[in-house]
């Protein structure tokens, strides 16, 4: 667990991975990882297919631990983490909201009201009870954004939301990352999208074949991606 | 068959009361092989423990468990030199309960393991990053396949209701007492009086095709409805 910040000036390191790596089955799925995500941060995790995005998106959440190194992140209850295909229990999309304040130990009335403010802010307060599984897949993404937004987390990763979503639908998920962004809520997302990764990105981690081989500010590693991994990547998404 | 039908029509008293306590002992046992049986099975589906899979194989031997073995076994057991006999439920609706438990419970353990195993793919990344403990997952489980695990208990029903080999060893078949469908259709076809015979078999065919019809119609109305 993270401790309070050492100093007023400094930014609060909200994760702390040291040289750690993910070995499953022999196969080390990430390598000596180094990365530190502060407070307030946007970055974008891009990669090819396989490098590790969401391995790594679960070794920040703590879902997996690392079979080598060290990590240091805040507790469960203090982060969310959305996936490509929203987890939805069959029950309405209130239900869904409140099903996760109550988790995290908010009782009546002010879950149903912290429920019902989040799906408001998601523009989703129109379907509040309709079955969560019968909505399209751009309001189920953002039934899954309600259902972080409400627990009010410090740190939100995003494991590719807007992957097989229409261009429209995309939009409506990205604009509400940047208003919980804009909160003051840490984002670390993955994407394959390279114009979403420039509009949400202060910070791109590059990875391949399970390192990390860029970790820069945004403007800089558009303008010259130092990796062949990160230009061919690049290349390949201007073509 | 006409006599049958007639015995149907006018509501015969015996063949009511016989239909009363087959319904009674069958969802007795049902409520509680329910009670065990989810919690294992979801227990099962969950587990990382290394007893997983003795027990599964256990739970999925023992839903082709011979009725007789298990009459056999619960007999020993209620009688009254056994371990049991001072609770006097041989012979007795109680004792035929337990045997109906005892022949349903696996197989509902078994059902659910599997249906919450479903169920928990999809959610399992979710849950784990919820912090969630093992009863919370559980209950949220168990309500998720709700509506599966209603056919599951159904289907546990419908097998209690038809056994025959058990109930007829524990209970006796005293009219009266513990004489239920099943181990009617058997005694009255052995002694030629087939009208009432066919008449209980019609009857509890009846009630399994409904039983069976209205689990799938629920299944179906409900996913569809949270599809």
């Amino acid at each position: 667990m993270l401790e309070a910040k050492a100093h007023p000036n400094l930014p609060v390191a909200l994760v702390k991975i040291h040289r750690a790596s993910v070995i499953v089955d022999g196969k080390a799925l990430l390598s000596e990882i180094d990365l530190t995500i502060s407070e307030g941060e946007s970055v974008v995790v891009l990669g090819a297919n396989g490098a590790g995005k969401s391995t790594l998106l679960k070794l920040c959440n703590a879902i997996i631990s690392p079979s080598l190194g060290s990590l240091q992140t805040l507790s469960l209850h203090e982060q969310s983490l959305i996936f490509q295909r929203p987890a939805l229990l069959r029950r309405t999309v209130l239900d869904n909201v409140r099903y996760v304040l109550s988790i995290r130990g908010i009782a009546e009335p002010a879950c149903t009201e912290q429920a019902h403010r989040a799906l408001t802010a998601c523009n989703l307060s129109a379907t509040a009870n309709q079955q969560a599984r019968s909505l399209s897949g751009g309001e189920q993404q953002r039934l899954s954004l309600a259902r972080a937004w409400a627990c009010k987390p410090r740190l939100l990763l995003a494991d590719e939301p807007t992957a097989n979503l229409a261009p429209t639908a995309m939009r409506d998920v990205e604009a509400l990352l940047k208003a919980v962004q804009s909160e003051g809520t840490t984002l670390v997302l993955t994407t394959h999208n390279v114009a979403q990764a420039r509009r949400l990105a202060h910070r791109i981690v590059f990875l391949d074949g399970g390192m990390i081989v860029e970790d820069r500010p945004a403007a800089e590693f558009f303008v010259s991606p130092h990796s062949a991994a990160a230009r061919i990547y690049l290349e390949g998404e201007s073509l | 068959m006409a006599a049958a039908s007639s015995l149907l029509l006018a509501g015969d008293s015996t063949l009511l009361e016989i239909t009363a306590l087959s319904l009674r002992v069958s969802a007795t046992a049902t409520v509680i092989a329910a009670l065990i049986g989810l919690p294992l099975g979801a227990w099962a589906a969950l587990t990382s423990s290394r007893l997983r899979t003795p027990i599964v194989v256990v739970l999925n031997a023992s839903m082709g468990l011979p009725p007789v073995v298990v009459g056999l076994i619960v007999y020993l057991l209620l009688s009254r030199s056994g371990p049991m006999g001072p609770l006097g439920w041989l012979f007795t609706p109680a004792g035929m309960v337990m045997a109906q438990t005892i022949l349903i419970t696996p197989i509902i353990a078994a059902l659910a393991r599997q249906t919450i195993e479903d169920a928990h793919v999809p959610l399992r990344d979710w849950f784990t990053s919820l912090g969630l403990s093992a009863w919370q997952r559980i209950l949220t489980l168990l309500f998720e396949a709700r509506f599966s695990l209603a056919v599951v208990l159904l289907a546990g029903f419908g097998r209690a209701i038809a056994e025959v080999g058990a109930v007829m060893m524990v209970g006796g078949n005293i009219a009266g007492s513990t004489r239920v469908m099943t181990t009617t259709i058997a005694l009255e076809t052995s002694k030629g009086d087939l009208p009432l015979a066919l008449a209980l078999g019609l009857l509890l065919v009846t009630l399994v095709l409904i039983v069976n019809g209205f689990a799938q119609t629920l299944k179906a109305r409900m996913e569809r409805r949270h599809a």
